[in-house]
Parts: C-alpha cells; structure tokens; sequence
C-alpha cells in the first residue's frame, strides 16, 4: 500500500488523515519538499487557495510538487485543493496561479460567500449517494474532454460536475473529509498503483 | 446524476463550523481599511478581520467602540478573495443581523467593542453566518457553544501586544480538559455545575479531549514567536489584531508570522523569518491597564 501524504500548510488537514486512517492507508503529512519525497501519493486539503499557494511558493513545495505532477503523482484535492490543481481560476486574485494538472475551468466561490454555503446529497457514479458539504465553494465551470465526470449538482442554474478525474488527477469542489462517509477517499486510494 | 430535485441546506452546524476547520493553519489579521485588507492577502492571511480601528487605538482613543461602518465592508468585500469577518458588540444582535445582510462570511461578537448587553450574548444559532465568540477559560467556552458560536478564539488581552493573557487563558482551558477527561461519568455532572456549562458540551469534551469547534488563538499575538508559541500550546490558528499595523514593518510582519503559524514545529524556520524583522509593535504591561477587555463577556 502506498503511504499517501496529506498536504500540511494550512486547512482541514487533519480531516483528511483521519479519514485516510479509517481506510488503514498510511500517511504523513508534508509540509516541506523533503516531506514530499517520502510519499507515494498526496491530498490537497480544504482551506484558503490564496494562503496555500503562498505557502508552497515560499516552502519551496511548488517546484518539487510540480516535478512530481509531471511525472503523474496520484493526486486528489478537495476545494482548495481542487483549485489549486485546476487549469484556469476564474474570480481568483488577478495573481492566482495553479498547477494545471486537472483540466477543468473553476470558479472560486462560484456558490457565493459563507452565507450560501450549504449540505445537498451527491450521487456519485458507481458508488451511490454521499453527502455533500460545500464550503464557500468552487464552481467546476468547464471540464476538456479527458477529464471525466463522476458526479454534478443541479443548484438551480443546471447541472455543474462537483467530483472528476483525469487519470491519477483527482477533484472534488465539497468537503467528503467533514463527513463521516470514506467512499469517494476510499476511490481514490482504491485506484492507487499497488 | 443530476440532483436538480434534491433540497439542499444552508446554514447547518456543519458548513458553519466546517470554515473555522478551513481556516486552520492560518492567521486572520485585524484591517481598518481596502489597502490593509490587500497587504494581508498578499502576506497569505487565510481571512481578514474589518474594523474601524485596531484594539490598541481603541484603547488609546476611548469612547464607544462600535460596528464597522457598511461601505467599509463592501469596499474590502471587493478586494480581497478571502473571508471577511466582522465584529459586532456583546448582546447587539441587530448589529450582528445588519452584518449578515452585508455577506460577511464571520461574525465575531466581540469583547473588543463596547458591549450592548450585560447580561445576554447574541442567540447564534438564529443566524445563518457562523460566529466566533472569544473564551477565558473552558466554561465561557463552552456558555458560547451552547448559544451557537461555531468557533473559539482564547481572549488573550486585545491591544496589548503582549502575549501573557493569551498564554493564561490557553493554558486555563487545556487543564479545564484534562480535568473533565479524567473525571468519572458522575463528577461531570458536578464539574457540568463549576462550569456553568451545559452538561452535553461538558460530556462531549470529556469524550473527545478538546472543544467541539475548533479554538483559535487571539490577543497580544506581536511577533512569529508568539504564534509559534501559542501554536504549541494548543491554538489551531491566530487572530492577529493590532500586531501587524502597528509594527514598523507591516508586511514584512504579516508575512513572518504567517510562516510561523504554518511551521511553528520548526524552530529553524521560525528563527529565519523572525530575523530582521523591524520593531513589533511597542505593547504594554497588563498591569498597568486601565480597562481590561477580556472581564467583558460572562
């Protein structure tokens, strides 16, 4: 089994290792590029994508994750994470950058502000009903054709996805690690390389 | 696949304490204007605070601290991509529903601003946005859960730049824990009374071991080893009022104790940024205090 590291500079890091530790998946949590090394795999958590991906510029994380998303780390980010690993950030900081590893267009706060956030049920292919929990949430505004679309939410302005893959790339605009559901976590690590 | 059909929530316990778990690691500092809200962003604060005027320079002013004014808001609303909370006054809920209207994503009813009601705090769980409310010790803590508040910052001493309150009230509540931890099933009940605390919240921290919401720290944060060390003792993210402003250096400072909070297990780092960083701000004794905010709130 892999040892899957959970990206630690900030958010519901210790959400994710929780869950990761019901599925019995050892893991670490990386907070430097040396830390990286160590892992076969990484979570991007929730939290704020502007203060993330000021931390990984100035912990030297963003050359030494960038080098292992080219050569096709296994990734999965949940809203930040999700943000930070999409090809294009609308509504974002004129400076937003991030990794383009999943080809999809997102919108920060696409739901709008705290007040809207909310919980829906999410019906994700092959797997059934899970909950939802969106937190100021990011919209998936588009998707290029390799990616594919394990789950959407109508919320009254048509079907968005919420959960998509492209390969070892991994995204998700809720929180699955607030719940106390492990399936789509257990997906992921399911399609690891043993 | 679609859900077009199914209801969906806003509002529950869960999205509203859910941003205080995302906002973990982080640091939220105190801005009075747009320019400041930009420096804070730009440093890799995780959400800033809007005031009119930081603890130190309510403290030397005087008068009737109150809500910020609306336009203020709005105009670091607009720009700034993170959180913007908002502190309204003890017990003034019509201030905390004016800041609901206006889309700020925090309310913190707080004891920084000159309170409204002696006796009554605001019923939290009648709003939609989510409330920090700050804690001396475990059964305030647990008095402001019980109204609804979905995140806990120690007081500290607001204002201050002196970081002896927050360390006092950390350590008050971490004992308070251990305490209800070793206790027996029938001294919570006892322990339930001391408190002043509802005895579910009493039982559910004896169980878990900490807070049901998450406890951030506050009050007299100055330099990143301030953060650091309230970091250690249990804080799982800063407020940072007047300590950022008030420093020679103010971007320099933000950026430095946002490092620390993140890497505060790894004294090297912290020893790096805290190099050259410029004067912290100047701070006073808590003796010598006049008016000591963390005694509002009950």
């Amino acid at each position: 089994m892999p040892r899957v590291g959970v990206l630690a500079l900030q958010g519901d890091v210790r959400e994710h290792v929780a869950v990761l530790s019901r599925l019995g998946v050892t893991t670490s949590t990386v907070r430097t590029a040396s830390q990286l090394d160590d892992v076969e795999a990484l979570v991007l958590p929730g939290g704020e994508s502007t203060a993330i991906a000021h931390l990984l510029g100035t912990s030297g994380l963003r050359a030494a994750l960038e080098s292992r998303l080219s050569d096709h780390m296994p990734v999965f980010g949940t809203c930040a994470g999700l943000i930070l690993l999409s090809s294009q950030v609308l509504d974002g900081r004129e400076d937003q950058w991030s990794f383009g590893a999943l080809d999809v267009s997102v919108r920060r706060n696409g739901y709008g502000r705290q007040v809207a956030s909310f919980e829906a049920p999410i019906e994700v292919r092959g797997l059934g009903v899970v909950p939802g929990v969106f937190i100021r949430a990011p919209r998936i505004d588009a998707v290029g054709t390799e990616v594919e679309v394990l789950a959407e939410h109508d919320h009254g302005d048509g079907p968005h996805p919420v959960l998509v893959r492209q390969g070892s790339v991994w995204g998700c605009s809720f929180h699955p690690e607030l719940t106390s559901s492990s399936d789509i976590h257990r997906m992921f690590v399911d399609s690891l390389p043993v | 696949m679609s859900n077009g059909d199914s209801p969906s929530v806003i509002g529950t316990a869960r999205v509203k304490r859910g941003l205080a778990d995302m906002l973990r690691g982080g640091v939220i500092m105190d801005v009075v204007n747009p320019e400041q809200a930009k420096i804070a962003e730009d440093a890799g604060a995780v959400a800033v605070m809007a005031l009119e005027r930081v603890p130190a320079d309510i403290r030397r002013d005087g008068g009737v601290a109150r809500m910020s004014d609306p336009e203020m808001i709005r105009g670091i609303q607009q720009t700034v991509t993170i959180p913007v909370m908002a502190k309204a006054r003890i017990g003034h809920f019509a201030e905390a529903q004016i800041l609901q209207a206006l889309d700020v994503d925090y309310i913190d009813e707080s004891e920084v601003l000159t309170p409204a009601d002696e006796v009554n705090h605001i019923d939290k769980w009648s709003f939609t946005v989510p409330f920090v409310c700050g804690a001396t010790n475990l059964g305030e803590a647990l008095r402001r859960i019980g109204e609804g508040a979905c995140m806990i910052r120690s007081k500290g001493e607001a204002g201050t730049g002196n970081i002896v309150e927050a360390v006092r009230h950390l350590r008050t509540i971490n004992q308070q824990i251990r305490r209800l931890q070793s206790a027996d099933a029938s001294e919570l009940f006892s322990l339930a009374k001391d408190l002043q605390s509802p005895l579910p919240l009493v039982e559910e921290v004896a169980e878990r071991g900490e807070l049901p919401v998450p406890m951030f720290c506050a009050g007299g944060i100055s330099t990143p080893a301030d953060a650091s060390l309230v970091m250690q003792l249990g804080a799982q993210a800063v407020f940072v009022g007047s300590g950022i402003f008030k420093s020679e250096d103010p971007e320099r400072m933000a950026r430095a104790i946002v490092e620390a909070t993140t890497h505060y297990q790894d004294a090297a780092i912290v020893a790096k940024v805290s190099t050259g960083l410029g004067a912290a701000m100047k701070g006073a004794e808590t003796a010598t205090l006049e008016q000591r905010l963390a005694e509002r709130g009950w």
